[in-house]
């Protein structure tokens, strides 16, 4: 267990350190550079070389890396060059949002896909196929579209929930509910179907174990079989596909929030690269990354505690 | 792989696939000849209309005519996706190749970069590439074939290690054949069916990440038209014309779509059959009980006439035919015969659980006097347990891995004797504690995974007895241990019988332990009863030419589907059972009247029964052995 989370540390320190130096390198490769963007079209060969400076672009790569390095490291991610704001205030502040999306579109997806996925291994029949349309569907629609036909439905025809914006759960509990609901059920969808497919598959093949037939011989409840045996052994690959759904729908949110017009880090994520707002690209990479790592050291210690093999290591 | 292939395509869901790729592809290439207008002719008095005859796919908030849009959008769709597809399979092939084939550093190294990759969320690395490059969708694509490519690369290095491991590989290899001839002749060509997969769910994931992208507006600029920009036009008017959602959105979802369905159909061509997958058969009840006669009175077990069809790879087969089958209390009988003769589906037969889709056609289940055949379902669960319990042959494989061995001794008490947790746990160490186990306490507190053989067989012993049944069926509870155990676990069960006066069906191959330990015994072969007595006696004096030949050989632990030694020929399967005496053809005995008709059960003694017209000649055997013993005497 303490093996399997050190490794885990060790793969995810690297990690951090080449998703952020990748942008310095990038950074570094392209032609112009966020000084010229600052200025636009019009500006002095002294005044483009002066903000250079000021923005310590005349330093070499690796130099600038380890200043933004160390400033990281005590939480400082520097500051927009294009709307001179602070990086880091502007990830917390939006932070917030995209977390309430993802956080509970996991949610949504875990149980209604562990839900569907049971049904469908001990039902079978339309059961089943509906688990394997689901699937389909999951893969091959977009998650825009998804959204907009969502707005299309609920939000333009029915009028029953907001079709853009987001409510703060500090200001009204229900109004951030409203806010999130079609864009939680629009991200959740794709998840579903791959936690649905992963549980039926994991349940049947739990199911056909030697085990279960002695406890069914033996007399044991089959409420408990299913739920309790079949189950917990099949949730340990089920973790796992959480894990990586979660992971997935950090690109999810992106496009979520954009159809929702919501203010998260998705939103901030489009404008920067579309401004070419490097450092704030980048500490949205290094805040994405973080999450990264703390779910997956989150999915090992489940699995652990699931998987008793795992555990005694 | 090419069988394999053309299979693939036999499927009508392929079918359509391919055929809706191939219309994508024609409309997209000769959309300057094909299309009915000009992709940015804007025609501002027919703005949002709707289908219509001019329009057939309706205009959009400038007049632009859908049909034509969508058309010309094809060819930057599919030339991304061909990039982001080129790009991952150069990367994800020759890197998954390497890793496999050469295994070592080089192994590590991919296996680590391939590990780091898929820790990346795709839409970062995304977003910083755009972010440096601009709105550059060639650049985007090839990033994104980049990021597929580490689970190609997967893929291929875990087919690849499968494939090295193969003889011809490996002799082509000691033969001295330079690694580059064995990758690109004898690999490659059998890891392709992987790689077609893999290659379509990318395409498809390729398309959505870029019709993604320029939904975002980061890619190709309007005025040209891209599937995901007109779902960013049709998104600005979804208040006005929500139609303009549908061509957009459909024409994107089915070619991601069409590319899932054609690698799907390319897996499940390739791939063996998982009989898992197939989705479970509801149980059918059971026949209705049979008016053979009724069973002896004061018997603990009465099978009569029990019959069994299963499914089998050649359709729905009779694998029990016929049973009939006592046990007195505290009696202990035996079943034996070879592999694939019925005998374990007979004791779950008695247990009303019989294998997916298996059916009990005629006969009756008699415990202690009630029909459970006539009681169904509920009977069958009420007697589970309570009166009736199973110890199987997989020690380990019993129980469950995930849950420490107390727990689940304890949850069977709980379940027959409706007790509270901490009685229920005194007696969880009581029965841990009949079966021998050493420290009780601590072992209930261990899992499965770290108990030997024998330890996890008298765990699943203690499992059994917790409901206090009368019979305890025992399928071959010593063919996987070691033969020192097997003599313990045997003692165990004598032991456990004497003190509680349960009843036993010992299921086994080896005559041996039947010998040893039975009362009674049934030979079974090919899914009858062939002949039965009195344990020793049976084997001493066999009256039936298979169980004669069983004790010639006397199998010790033999593999299963293996020919006996003193029997020629093996067990027919279900499917191709020779009529008359299914034993004729392996039979020295045999004679013309042995292959037509039903055997009648003779009893040639009292307590002795035989399926055999020439059971006799067997007497005359002995007889003339025991003559043959005496004269040297």
């Amino acid at each position: 267990m303490l093996r399997l989370i050190l490794r885990r540390l060790l793969i995810s320190v690297p990690l951090l350190l080449l998703v952020s130096l990748l942008t310095f390198v990038l950074q570094a490769l392209t032609p112009g550079d966020t000084a010229r963007t600052i200025l636009g079209n019009t500006f002095t060969q002294e005044g483009y070389l002066q903000l250079r400076h000021q923005l310590g672009l005349d330093e070499p790569v690796l130099t600038q890396y380890w200043h933004w390095l160390s400033g990281a490291l005590r939480g400082d991610l520097g500051v927009s060059p294009i709307s001179g704001l602070d990086v880091g205030q502007q990830i917390t502040s939006r932070l917030g949002v995209t977390l309430s999306l993802i956080v509970c579109a996991t949610v949504l997806a875990a149980l209604a896909g562990v839900a569907l996925g049971v049904v469908s291994a001990i039902r079978g029949g339309a059961f089943g196929r509906l688990v394997d349309a689901l699937s389909l569907v999951g893969f091959a629609v977009p998650v825009f579209w998804f959204s907009l036909v969502l707005v299309t439905v609920f939000a333009v025809t029915l009028g029953l929930l907001p079709a853009t914006g987001y409510v703060d759960p500090a200001t009204s509990l229900s109004g951030w509910a409203g806010s999130i609901a079609l864009p939680v059920v629009a991200l959740a969808l794709a998840p579903t179907a791959v936690i649905a497919k992963q549980t039926r598959d994991g349940m049947l093949d739990a199911l056909s174990r030697d085990f279960v037939h002695s406890l069914r011989a033996n007399g044991a409840a089959e409420r408990s079989i299913v739920l309790r045996h079949a189950l917990r052994n099949a949730a340990i690959p089920v973790v796992t596909v959480i894990g990586l759904v979660f992971v997935g729908l950090l690109t999810g949110t992106v496009f979520v929030e954009a159809v929702f017009a919501m203010p998260g880090l998705g939103g901030l994520a489009v404008q920067s690269t579309v401004q070419h707002d490097l450092p704030v690209i980048q500490g949205i990479a290094v805040t994405f990354t973080v999450i990264v790592v703390l779910v997956n050291l989150l999915v090992d210690i489940t699995y652990g505690l699931l998987n008793p093999k795992v555990r005694a290591r | 792989m090419t069988a394999s292939r053309t299979t693939a395509l036999r499927r009508p869901t392929a079918i359509a696939a391919l055929a809706y790729l191939v219309l994508v592809v024609v409309a997209a290439v000769a959309a300057p000849v094909l299309a009915p207008h000009d992709p940015e002719a804007t025609d501002l008095d027919h703005v949002l209309s709707g289908p219509t005859g001019t329009h057939p796919l309706g205009t959009d908030s400038l007049g632009r005519d859908v049909l034509t849009r969508l058309m010309y959008g094809g060819q930057v769709s599919l030339a991304g996706v061909a990039v982001a597809v080129l790009t991952m399979l150069v990367l994800g092939v020759v890197t998954g190749l390497l890793a496999g084939f050469l295994s070592g550093w080089v192994d590590r190294i991919a296996s680590w970069i391939i590990d780091l990759a898929l820790s990346i969320p795709v839409i970062i690395t995304l977003l910083v590439v755009l972010s440096v490059v601009g709105s550059n969708e060639t650049a985007a694509m090839i990033t994104v074939g980049v990021l597929s490519a580490p689970s190609l690369a997967r893929v291929v290095r875990g087919a690849t290690m499968a494939v090295k491991q193969e003889t011809f590989v490996a002799a082509a290899r000691v033969a001295g054949l330079p690694s580059t001839r064995i990758i690109t002749g004898q690999v490659l060509p059998r890891v392709t069916g992987p790689i077609i997969v893999q290659t379509a769910i990318g395409a498809g994931g390729a398309l959505i990440a870029q019709a993604g992208i320029e939904f975002l507006g980061l890619g190709v600029q309007p005025p040209t038209p891209t599937w995901g920009g007109m779902i960013t036009d049709a998104a600005q008017v979804v208040d006005q014309q929500a139609w303009l959602l549908v061509p957009t959105g459909l024409v994107v979802g089915l070619t991601v779509l069409a590319f899932g369905l054609l690698g799907d159909a390319v897996r499940d061509a390739t791939a063996d059959r998982v009989t898992s997958a197939a989705p479970p058969a509801r149980r059918r009840r059971a026949a209705p009980p049979s008016t053979q006669e009724e069973p002896a009175p004061g018997a603990l077990l009465a099978l009569r006439g029990v019959t069994v069809a299963l499914p089998t790879s050649h359709g729905t087969h009779t694998v029990v035919d016929g049973v009939d089958l006592d046990i007195r209390p505290g009696e202990t009988v035996g079943l034996v015969g070879e592999s694939g003769c019925g005998k374990s589906i007979t004791g779950r037969a008695i247990l009303g659980l019989l294998p997916r889709g298996g059916e009990l056609t005629a006969g009756t289940v008699h415990l202690a006097g009630e029909n459970l055949t006539a009681g169904g379902r509920q009977a069958y669960r009420a007697a589970r347990g309570s009166r009736v319990a199973l110890i199987s042959q997989e020690h380990i494989g019993g129980l469950d891995p995930v849950a420490p061995v107390g727990r689940q001794v304890a949850e069977l008490v709980r379940r027959h004797r409706g007790c509270s947790r901490g009685a229920a746990r005194i007696r969880t160490l009581e029965l841990l504690e009949s079966v021998r186990l050493p420290e009780p306490a601590q072992l209930a507190r261990r899992y499965p995974h770290e108990l030997s053989g024998g330890m996890a067989q008298r765990v699943a012993i203690a499992m059994a007895l917790a409901g206090d049944p009368e019979l305890l069926i025992a399928d071959e509870p010593t063919t996987a241990l070691d033969v020192t155990v097997q003599a313990e676990i045997l003692g165990l069960l004598h032991r456990l019988q004497a003190e509680r006066g349960m009843a036993i069906l010992l299921i086994s191959h080896d005559l041996g332990v039947i010998a040893e330990v039975c009362h009674r015994a049934y030979v079974m072969y090919a899914g009858r009863i062939v002949e039965s007595g009195p344990g020793a006696e049976l084997f001493r004096t066999p009256r039936h030419p298979y169980t004669a030949g069983l004790v010639g050989c006397s199998p010790q632990r033999m593999p299963p589907r293996t020919p006996l030694a003193a029997i020629p020929g093996m067990v027919p399967e279900p499917w191709a059972r020779p009529a008359g005496c299914h034993f004729h053809p392996r039979c020295p005995l045999a004679t013309a009247a042995c292959e037509s008709g039903e055997i009648p059960m003779a009893e040639p003694a009292a307590g002795r029964h035989t399926r055999c017209l020439h059971h006799t000649e067997l007497t005359e055997e002995d007889d003339h052995a025991r003559a043959g013993v005496l004269a040297r005497d």
